[in-house]
């Protein structure tokens, strides 16, 4: 089998008295999709955090494409094509969205002209090509989580961490945006996403990790994740999946 | 040289001067750990309130202690004004608005004192400025003495407010969590000007117990005001014990200081421990994060 | 405001080079000539603060370190006028280089920055006070030797044209800025430390970066300075006042452009000139009146002057297109 493009290896992260990741251990294929699940205060956006440099872990290692990454700060993982969004989004407020996404594109760009050039290149692709003018800060939360996309796309990541890229977003929204999301992945990008938007998580992941209190408690197909028992329990409380079972069969 | 002859009074007075760095620093950290600004116009605001109560013994023959009845309430308006209607407005809520407007402020205060006033140092003479308390270990001058006593009784008023009162009430909920405290009703922009009349206030009763000892011009409350940073730095912003405690500490570390190495390294010793502390440990000893 | 391009900075810096030309007065030339420092000083702060959004409350420390060197390695090491000047600007940048590694590498921002800035100005003019290299609190005397080698003139109008060129590459440095990469990052690191970490940007290097060139432009207005006067002492080095109109010409004039400075330091300076005019010479009150325009301009106007003229443009522009198609339909 091929090594993992992402191998996270027994990470804990303590906050003072709080152990917000518990023994975690996973790996990410290159090219798939990959889902990070779990109820809220798991602990996947702090696994996200360390993944990306942002945190460095208390134990543990973590490696990219088989070298030793634990502990470098984000520009460099960066540099090293891991990318992510912000769960809260970031965006260069004061900026337009085509400057916002040409900050991006500058990682492997020197030349301004050349950056504009590629950041309107994937504006077209994630759909902002009309908006290039406008400020980001007049964007709606859509808008903003595509601007989010766009500009980690144009850094040209090889692992894109994409944080509940979907959350606040009404249906259409949604049904808009994950074609966008599998086209990255068609385009060679490996995924790691974490989300709660369960439609979004069975139609795009083809494999799927459940975190809950910090540690990883189920993996595999998103169909036979959402069937696990434990994996509703966490998510409903104890005792949840021998009721379902009993009211007529769990349904996500 | 460590004969406690010297040390003992040079401690003892090093306690008096520092519980009144503590009552400047309170009002700095008060303010910072409600509205979370750092006050640069602070200074500024301690020298007009040394020549306000400057003024009102020259011109009204009010004793020090009286005029702060006086002057208290005046600061807190003053105050409670300056947040409300100028530095809340003109901010718009960014960070680095506020920066700018308490500076401006800053300028503009100690600038309209020199040219109001001059550069020249006046000083207070009041017949009782050289009585001193017989410990006999040590002598202190009584205002010094009675400073202390009154900022002991502020921090005690201050602290029964905080808890006591709805108001005080309200304060606390807004430092630990402004959204909410807002969604519960609370009106946090009167909270915030409340809280910065505080800390003017607290500005107007220090000045009163200083003036008695310390001689008073344009610049005199950026003195203090550094050292009051150093100290809010050093026990923590937002921390009310940890000024008071704080200040304690630095009035002994500068009177020790003075009596090792004199007056200007000492003010470069108290600046490099602002650095050092910045730099190292912004949240200081008892403080959140910075 | 769309960057303006080096022809626009040729065309302002040709225009204000015929000043000489069109009046012999002094005054006139004095006060053009101290408006202009502090337009170079503001420029420095405007790269920091303005590009960078890290608000440096002691660019003194940075405009003093290049006057005093300049003037000690003058006056006590008898070295060449030109040359110290130069050397002054390199003080400069090292002084900038070590505060900014100190205060970004303990991850320093906002308000807390602003104080340690201050607090290290204030440091400098402690020990420039008292310590005898610096003249103590007498202050240093450059000795008197009108000729260009010794970067010093008989008339006000070569003094004039130099800190005019040293304005003009100030600009062409800020707007080369603007339209690098480098530039695009240091905003990036103003509107957002960690995105711009996301997506590979090394902030903690920007932000060192835009403060040694920041440093090294102030550092220049010091060096400058000195020449002009012949004399400086730790409060007209070191003290607030210069980081006080170094940081109200870039705010007053358009913070994060690249006239902005220039523009703010010319209103600043010449609003200081009327208040004296009207109000006499008592010390104080200019400083009054400035700290009354910081207030007022971020309460009212935080774009600055040319915040406010794009806005007018734009809203011409709108009208003028209506009117068009008004005319068509």
């Amino acid at each position: 089998m091929a090594e993992p493009l992402l191998h996270v290896q027994r990470v804990f992260k303590r906050f003072g008295g709080l152990l917000a990741v518990d023994d975690a251990s996973f790996a990410v294929e290159v090219g798939r999709i990959t889902a990070l699940i779990g109820p809220n205060g798991a602990g996947k956006t702090t696994l996200f955090s360390l993944i990306s440099g942002f945190l460095a872990p208390s134990e543990g290692r973590i490696f990219y494409r088989g070298a030793d990454v634990t502990g470098l700060p984000p520009h460099l993982l960066a540099r090293r094509g891991i990318v992510r969004t912000f769960q809260i989004v970031q965006p260069f407020a004061g900026l337009t969205v085509h400057e916002n996404i040409a900050i991006g594109a500058h990682l492997s760009r020197r030349s301004r002209a050349d950056a504009l050039a590629a950041a309107a290149n994937v504006a077209r692709t994630v759909g902002l090509g009309d908006l290039l003018g406008c400020p980001a800060a007049s964007l709606t939360v859509a808008g903003r989580k595509r601007l989010e996309v766009a500009r980690a796309l144009a850094a040209e990541p090889e692992l894109l961490l994409l944080d509940e890229v979907l959350a606040g977003l009404n249906p259409r929204e949604v049904a808009a945006m994950v074609p966008v999301i599998r086209a990255l992945a068609d385009n060679g990008i490996t995924i790691l996403m974490i989300e709660h938007v369960m439609q979004a998580v069975m139609s795009l992941a083809e494999h799927v990790f459940v975190l809950a209190e910090g540690r990883i408690i189920a993996e595999g197909a998103p169909q036979a994740v959402v069937g696990n028992a434990q994996v509703i329990e966490a998510y409903l409380g104890h005792g949840a999946a021998a009721r379902l079972s009993a009211a007529g069969g769990a349904h996500v | 040289m460590l004969s406690p002859g010297i040390l003992v009074p040079a401690i003892l007075n090093g306690l008096l001067t520092g519980a009144i760095y503590g009552l400047v620093a309170l009002g700095l950290t008060l303010i910072y750990g409600v509205l979370h600004i750092i006050n640069f116009a602070h200074g500024a605001l301690l020298t007009a309130a040394m020549f306000a109560a400057f003024f009102a013994h020259r011109l009204l023959g009010l004793d020090p202690y009286l005029a702060a009845l006086i002057l208290t309430p005046l600061f807190f308006a003053l105050g409670y004004c300056l947040q409300r209607f100028v530095i809340g407005p003109a901010a718009h809520g960014e960070d680095r608005n506020i920066l700018l407007v308490t500076l401006g402020l800053a300028v503009v205060i100690e600038n309209l004192l020199l040219y109001a006033f001059s550069a020249d140092t006046r000083t207070l003479n009041l017949d009782y400025a050289f009585n001193v308390v017989d410990l006999g270990v040590a002598l202190l001058a009584v205002p010094r003495v009675m400073g202390f006593g009154a900022v002991l009784v502020v921090g005690l008023v201050l602290w029964l407010i905080l808890s006591l009162t709805d108001t005080g009430k309200a304060i606390r909920a807004v430092a630990k969590e402004r959204l909410g405290a807002e969604l519960s009703g609370i009106d946090v922009g009167h909270v915030y000007a409340v809280t910065f009349g505080l800390g003017t206030a607290c500005l107007a009763i220090a000045a009163c117990l200083l003036i008695p000892t310390y001689y008073v011009n344009p610049h005199i409350g950026n003195a203090f005001v550094l050292i009051a940073f150093t100290i809010v730095v050093l026990g923590g912003m937002g921390s009310v014990m940890g000024a008071l405690l704080g200040g304690l500490f630095i009035g002994v570390v500068e009177s020790l200081c003075g009596l090792y190495l004199g007056e200007s390294l000492g003010q470069i010793g108290i600046f490099v421990m602002f650095i050092l502390v910045l730099l190292l440990r912004p949240r200081g000893l008892f403080g959140e994060r910075a | 405001m769309r960057a303006p391009s080096l022809l626009h900075i040729a065309l302002v810096t040709a225009a204000l080079a015929t000043v000489p030309f069109v009046t012999g007065s002094n005054v006139v030339l004095n006060f053009l000539a101290v408006a202009l420092v502090i337009a170079l000083v503001g420029q420095g702060w405007n790269v920091l603060g303005g590009y960078g959004g890290q608000y440096s409350f002691g660019h003194a420390a940075f405009f003093g370190t290049g006057a005093y060197v300049s003037a000690i390695l003058q006056v006590r090491y008898g070295l060449n006028a030109w040359l110290a000047f130069a050397l002054g600007i390199g003080g400069g940048a090292l002084v900038g280089a070590a505060i900014g590694a100190l205060t970004f590498r303990s991850g320093l921002k906002g308000s807390y920055f602003a104080l340690v800035t201050l607090a290290f100005a204030e440091v400098l003019r402690i020990l420039a006070s008292v310590a005898p290299i610096t003249g103590a609190g007498v202050g240093i005397l450059v000795t008197l030797d009108l000729r260009p080698q010794a970067f010093q003139f008989q008339s006000r109008a070569p003094f004039y044209w130099i800190i005019l060129a040293l304005v003009a590459i100030s600009l062409v440095i800020v707007r080369l800025i603007e339209q690098s990469r480098f530039g695009a990052w240091l905003v990036a690191v103003r509107e957002n430390e960690d995105a711009a970490q996301a997506v590979g940007v090394d902030t903690t290097r920007v932000k060192l970066a835009a403060m040694t060139i920041s440093a090294a432009i102030a550092a220049a207005g010091g060096g400058f300075y000195v020449q002009y006067f012949l004399f400086i002492d730790s409060g007209i080095a070191y003290g607030p006042w210069i980081s006080i109109e170094a940081l109200l010409a870039s705010i007053v004039g358009g913070i994060g452009t690249v006239f902005g400075p220039l523009l703010g330091a010319l209103v600043v300076k010449i609003l200081g000139e009327l208040t004296k005019l009207v109000t006499g010479d008592a010390p104080g009150l200019d400083l009054a009146i400035y700290g009354s325009m910081l207030v007022l301009i971020v309460a009212f106007a935080p774009h600055g002057i040319a915040g406010v003229l794009a806005d007018l443009r734009s809203r011409f522009a709108r009208w003028a297109s209506s009117v068009v198609e008004r005319a068509h339909g």
